[in-house]
């Protein structure tokens, strides 16, 4: 099972909840605004979840002020 | 009986002031996107869903209380339909209307997700409407809104609001509003 967590830059007006609840993999850009910590340095809306982030992931989508959340889930790799 | 649901009407009307207040200053701030000393931004969300909740249990005590005091002469219907009222119909009518705002705003709230984004909106910003209808129906006939704590109470409560009301509508509001001001402007960072 693996989960991703999609940014809907179109809803989000960078209120930076999920940028504390996912230090981790998102970092937030100077406007504000989430994306997904990338090597790469590119960004994107689409973060790939480690097992134990599940739970503050779940808690982002649910708390997003703007909805702008969306938690993908695939049985299959 | 009487006596003791009175008591109760009195306190858990005066409790929901408070928590309807603090509702408001607390989601003021979250709106702002900032966070506050110890208070991140998920705190400040977290406050303002548990205060305005805490608000919506108490609100409905006072009704209910209300409903059992025989010296209220309040009807079922008194709850749904503002100004029908016998005991002083425009003040406990001012109740009625914010409490039927309270339900939309806390049912909208609750659905959000399911929601449209304006939906949601246009109705959670008649909370800046159903505050002051709340105040005005305390003041007009709480039992004890001639007693000097409860106007300062009162006094405080709008002191706040109106500072925060005046915060929102600055430049500077929202976080990061100085660099999104320079990306709309065209400004390279």
């Amino acid at each position: 099972m693996s989960a991703e967590l999609e940014i809907d830059w179109t809803r989000c007006q960078g209120r930076g909840l999920c940028i504390e609840l996912l230090a981790a993999d998102l970092t937030s850009d100077p406007w504000g605004y989430p994306s997904a910590r990338r090597a790469d340095g590119h960004q994107s809306g689409t973060v790939i979840l480690a097992e134990d982030q599940r739970e503050a992931a779940n808690e982002a989508v649910k708390m997003c002020p703007l909805s702008a959340l969306k938690l993908r889930t695939s049985a299959h790799q | 009986m009487d006596e003791l649901m009175w008591s109760v009407a009195r306190t858990s009307g005066m409790i929901s002031l408070l928590l309807l207040t603090g509702t408001l200053l607390v989601g003021i701030m979250a709106r702002s996107g900032r966070a506050f000393g110890g208070l991140s931004r998920y705190t400040q969300s977290l406050l303002h869903r548990s205060f305005s909740l805490l608000c919506v249990i108490f609100v409905m005590l006072h009704v209910l209380s209300l409903l059992a005091d025989s010296y209220a002469k309040m009807q079922i219907i008194d709850i749904f339909v503002p100004f029908l009222g016998d005991y002083r119909p425009f003040w406990q009518g001012l109740g009625t209307v914010s409490f039927l705002l309270m339900i939309a705003i806390a049912l909208t709230g609750l659905l959000r997700r399911h929601l449209g984004q304006r939906v949601f909106r246009g109705i959670h910003l008649t909370a800046y409407l159903m505050w002051p209808i709340a105040v005005a129906h305390g003041l007009g006939t709480g039992t004890d809104a001639g007693t000097l704590w409860y106007r300062i109470v009162t006094v405080i409560s709008i002191g706040l609001v109106l500072a925060a009301a005046i915060w929102r509508l600055t430049a500077n509001y929202l976080d990061h509003s100085a660099t999104r001001r320079l990306a709309r402007e065209g400004v390279k960072l």
